[in-house]
């Protein structure tokens, strides 16, 4: 063995490179590198680094890619949430600053329970819709308990209570439905996806 | 079959895309290690010597092995402090908009802990616990300089095999500083700049508050962002800016970002078995690794990708759609986000937990039991399947040690790799490097699914699946990957100490053993092939390889996953409920 171990060479050659670096890295990788992204970032992205908010009338209403908790029947709904309120101690649907899935087995007697409610509960509100199976992405919660997107199925299955509730024809609502998906980046990665936000906006801008 | 055209296609671009950014990036890694100048130069080099100097870094001096591990424990152990008192004192520091508390002392050692070992196993919400100063000063520092440490110690490993009657390894410092300047910061820089073109917020706002359209009040986390979501998974730490990491929409918006996030998990450790094969003189001894890895990928994704596609029986019973088509993505949705469907999701997951990152896009408590089984599995096999960066290609080269072991017993000859004759000493640190894994993790589930303690924290899950929430927390926290059965309750004085410890130990007292391997290596003479010499290139060795890693892991875990996942799918089947 050729250990040096000696105070002296012990803070030379150890402690003080160890510190110094520390220190330098911290002001480089921890400061520096974060501060120059976010000023490129608002430079060129503003839009996007800020959150993806969008406006209507003037007023905010929301992130395009944080979902909402949606109830009134005249919009679409988005996904079931499981994200607890900010000290954890109840289920507060879409709670955005504590995002989180329900960690759920798939052999737990309450995942099976809460399913089989919310399938009740999406027929009872959707008394026009095909009957049948419903939806996987309807009646399971999502990972981030924020999923801003239901899958074209999910919009389609809504569609009969929309348009009654607003009066409008089931397709007009079904145009607006198929005119909003986004599809596969390059037609080959993810998914098609219709966003909730941007599909009820678009409802609303209908009838103005 | 429950794999789907489009499945296929996604699998085989993204295999193909590794392959294509491989030999590129192994070949620039290799450049940045050998202190060649690079195209990066011109920007770094006066950087790099201004560190050097204000420091008391003499690079042209080089390290022992024991040198070597000393300057890599006094540096991780330096920073574990700054960052938890970070974590302890963010109250009283600036860039606090939302006026978060110190966090509580055994949570900041966990944390710091599981941050320093590049485990980034999270005890926390990150939106409801951590200052945006500890956020980037604390946690994405070290998750530059945890990979950056991982690099070079798979490089000292690397010279170790390479170097022929030597005493050195390198310099750790060197080694650390190269690979954080000319690998990791300027891919972030790119990167995290990629990422906010798709929506990846990067700001220092306190949290919007919004009145939605249907009259309700949302408050929506922000953050710099995009900055640590980058190096979190280039540098295969995993820990997420928000408790639902990589499935929340602000860390990854779109398939796009999904895409650029596994590459950047994987491509680093892809890249270091070639620079490997670079660095001792053969680039085919890099690829027979890269082939044995590849491999074990795609076994990997043919049992999760099924079992998640396939659906969850119990629902199906229910009435509950789950079949895939044009319209939807189907199978088992539960913890899974719609932009990303079943394949997106498998796919990151099998990525995340073959190498060490451990970030996740959907949340695997929820997977089915052989869809969860997978991601644990391949944790357990010591994250080789190309691996952590770093971590990734000196756990592999074991592997090849014991192989070649293997292979010498099975023909009554010594064994030798690269030339170098692998003999007692060597034999037994491998040894040793794979034993201590399955000891940590076994022992402590154990411990864990007998104490009251232990038992406590299955809140939300129990019978099989608790077991395998317990046996997932203790692999991940060894492993150094960080992903989680999240349904744990693990922030409990019992989980937060063990844990780290197990972190640690599976850091730490890993890379101990390999690094005095190295230093034992690195002396030898190379013994010129003869016609006795069993070629470590060709497809017997890698299918060898990927047997012992297969059945090594079997022999170990099998008994224990037998009581916890594997049991899970056959009561589910019978349509048993816990």
């Amino acid at each position: 063995m050729h250990l040096h171990l000696s105070l002296k060479s012990l803070l030379r050659e150890y402690l003080r490179p160890a510190l110094m670096l520390t220190l330098l890295l911290t002001i480089l990788l921890g400061l520096l590198y974060p501060g120059v992204v976010t000023a490129l970032a608002q430079l060129l992205f503003p839009y996007q680094a800020n959150g993806s908010l969008r406006y209507a009338d003037g007023r905010l209403v929301g992130s395009e890619l944080i979902g909402q908790y949606w109830t009134s029947p005249k919009y679409f709904h988005g996904r079931p949430s499981a994200t607890l309120s900010d000290d954890g101690s109840h289920l507060q649907p879409y709670n955005a600053e504590n995002s989180g899935a329900s960690n759920l087995g798939p052999t737990n007697k309450v995942l099976v329970q809460t399913v089989q409610q919310r399938i009740a509960e999406l027929k009872r509100e959707n008394p026009d819709a095909p009957p049948g199976p419903v939806p996987a992405d309807l009646v399971t919660a999502s990972g981030s308990g924020l999923d801003p997107d239901i899958s074209i199925a999910a919009a389609l299955y809504q569609v009969p209570r929309v348009a009654k509730a607003r009066g409008l024809s089931q397709e007009t609502v079904r145009q607006l439905v198929l005119s909003h998906v986004q599809g596969r980046f390059l037609g080959i990665f993810g998914e098609p996806h219709v966003n909730v936000l941007d599909l009820n906006l678009a409802l609303d801008a209908l009838k103005h | 079959m429950f794999i789907t055209f489009n499945s296929l296609v996604q699998i085989v671009l993204f295999l193909a895309l590794v392959l294509a950014l491989t030999k590129p990036l192994g070949l620039y890694m290799t450049r940045v290690f050998n202190g060649e100048r690079t195209w990066l130069s011109p920007v770094f080099a006066p950087l790099e010597r201004f560190l050097y100097r204000a420091c008391g870094i003499d690079p042209a001096r080089e390290q022992r092995w024991t040198g070597y591990v000393i300057a890599m424990l006094v540096f991780n152990l330096a920073g574990m402090l700054l960052l938890y008192g970070l974590e302890r004192t963010q109250q009283w520091l600036p860039l606090n908009p939302q006026h978060l508390g110190p966090v509580e002392p055994q949570l900041a050692f966990n944390t710091a802990a599981s941050f320093t070992t590049n485990t980034n196993w999270q005890n926390y919400a990150g939106e409801q616990t951590m200052s945006y100063l500890t956020q980037m000063a604390g946690l994405a520092y070290h998750n530059f300089i945890s990979a950056a440490t991982g690099m070079a110690l798979a490089v000292a490993l690397v010279r170790g095999l390479a170097r022929r009657s030597a005493e050195h390894l390198g310099n750790f410092w060197v080694d650390l500083t190269r690979a954080t300047l000319y690998i990791l910061l300027p891919i972030c820089l790119v990167g995290a700049l990629m990422l906010v073109s798709q929506g990846v917020v990067q700001n220092f706002n306190s949290y919007t508050v919004v009145h939605t359209l249907d009259g309700g009040l949302q408050v929506i986390a922000q953050g710099p962002v995009a900055s640590q979501e980058i190096i979190k998974e280039l540098g295969t730490n995993g820990g997420g800016f928000f408790n639902a990491n990589s499935a929340h929409p602000y860390e990854n918006p779109t398939a796009l970002t999904n895409l650029i996030e596994m590459l950047a998990i994987i491509s680093i450790g892809a890249g270091m078995f070639y620079m490997f094969g670079r660095m001792v003189g053969n680039t085919r001894q890099g690829w027979a690794l890269w082939a044995a890895a590849a491999i074990l990928f795609v076994l990997g994704l043919a049992v999760a990708l099924p079992a998640e596609q396939g659906g969850n029986p119990l629902l199906a019973h229910l009435g509950v759609n789950q079949q895939a088509s044009a319209l939807q993505p189907g199978g088992n949705m539960e913890g899974k986000e719609v932009r990303f469907g079943i394949t997106d999701s498998v796919l990151f997951t099998v990525t995340t937990t073959a190498t060490s990152c451990g970030a996740v896009n959907s949340f695997l408590d929820s997977y089915t039991p052989l869809g969860g089984l997978v991601p644990l599995a391949n944790i357990a096999l010591g994250e080789v399947i190309f691996g952590g960066v770093g971590s990734g290609l000196y756990g592999m080269l074991m592997f090849a040690i014991l192989t070649v072991f293997i292979a010498g017993l099975m023909v009554g000859r010594t064994p030798e790799y690269l030339g170098k004759k692998i003999e007692r000493k060597e034999v037994m640190m491998a040894a040793l490097a794979l034993l201590i894994s399955p000891a940590t993790i076994l022992g402590f589930a154990a411990v864990a699914s007998v104490l009251p303690q232990g038992l406590a924290a299955l809140t939300t899950n129990t019978g099989p699946h608790g077991l395998s929430e317990i046996l997932y927390l203790y692999t991940s926290s060894n492993g150094n990957n960080g992903s989680a059965f999240a349904g744990l309750a693990g922030n409990t004085p019992f989980y937060n100490w063990t844990g780290a410890f197990a972190m640690l130990i599976g850091r730490f007292a890993f890379l101990t053993p390999i690094l005095a391997f190295g230093g034992s290596l690195v002396s030898k003479r190379v013994v010129p092939a003869g016609p006795g010499t069993f070629p470590t290139t060709g497809p017997l060795f890698v299918s060898l390889l990927v047997g012992v890693i297969l059945i090594v892991g079997a022999l170990t875990y099998f008994p224990a996953y037998a009581l916890g996942p594997i049991v899970e799918h056959l009561l589910m089947l019978a349509g048993r409920t816990f």
